[in-house]
């Protein structure tokens, strides 16, 4: 826990301003409570690559872990513009689902923090420009896990 | 104002299920019209679930979610006959709350 409040605080020196407060409030787990909406996370969704969007999310190194992920997305899409994913866990203590398509021009699509007495599991649909990774991100316990899936797409969802 | 979301929230042993599906244009601020000019963005940057004052759901979207977004968790807990509130809030400011009871 002390090693992951440094590190915030590092970023948050970095980042400066709200921006690295809120990290180091996330750090801290203050936002943990459920009573304040967290402010958008602008460095996160505007992130152009995964290092970026990785990074903007605080996470360290992600495990990859396909055993405690289950990610459920179409083989191929033939309409970019809709491509249902879904992302379930059995993991203890889940804070955090986040997902992420790796090509996409910002590669966050959506990040949840999920509260004590909800389930693992979030259902959404994407745009995807092209044939891409998507990629759940789980925060578990204090730990990151991940896994990844291509999705060929026919037809992008971007301009059409 | 935005238009109003369908909400469809069912409980069974013990856990509530909620599907969401928003009306919303979702633009990337990438996509051109015909002429070349740039369609600016407008889209849900955040999203919340609350039951009996509680929060069940905390999300923040970005640009890559499709158009008319739909939503799916569960949540323990959640009685038949009670409410469960979501709301969202745009980039542009614009937000939207709406009620739907818990069915069996």
């Amino acid at each position: 826990m002390k090693a992951e409040v440094d590190l915030n605080r590092r970023k948050a020196l970095k980042a400066g301003g709200s921006m690295g407060l809120l990290a180091l409030f996330g750090g801290l787990g203050l936002l943990q409570s459920g009573a304040a909406l967290a402010e958008w996370n602008k460095a996160a969704f505007s992130a152009k690559s995964m290092d970026d969007a990785l990074n903007a999310l605080g996470v360290i190194i992600p495990e990859n872990s396909a055993t405690a992920i289950q990610l459920t997305v179409p083989e191929i899409a033939e309409n970019g513009s809709v491509v249902p994913v879904s992302v379930a866990s059995n993991l203890a203590d889940i804070e955090q689902i986040s997902i992420l398509v790796d090509k996409n021009p910002n590669v966050l699509a959506a990040s949840f923090v999920i509260p004590q007495g909800t389930e693992g599991l979030i259902t959404t649909r994407v745009k995807m420009g092209q044939t891409a990774n998507v990629i759940a991100l789980v925060k578990a316990g204090g730990k990151y896990y991940r896994v990844a899936k291509e999705v060929k797409v026919t037809a992008g969802g971007c301009g059409g | 104002m935005g238009n109003p979301m369908k909400i469809r929230a069912t409980a069974k042993d013990g856990v509530t299920e909620v599907k969401i599906l928003m009306q919303h244009e979702m633009e990337t601020g990438l996509r051109k019209e015909a002429d070349g000019t740039l369609v600016p963005a407008w889209f849900i940057t955040e999203v919340k679930a609350q039951y009996q004052g509680r929060t069940v759901l905390d999300g923040q979207f970005g640009q890559s979610i499709s158009k008319n977004p739909y939503l799916l968790f569960r949540f323990k807990g959640g009685a038949v006959g009670e409410k469960i509130a979501v709301s969202w809030v745009d980039n542009k400011g614009d937000s939207r709350t709406d009620e739907a009871t818990i069915a069996a």
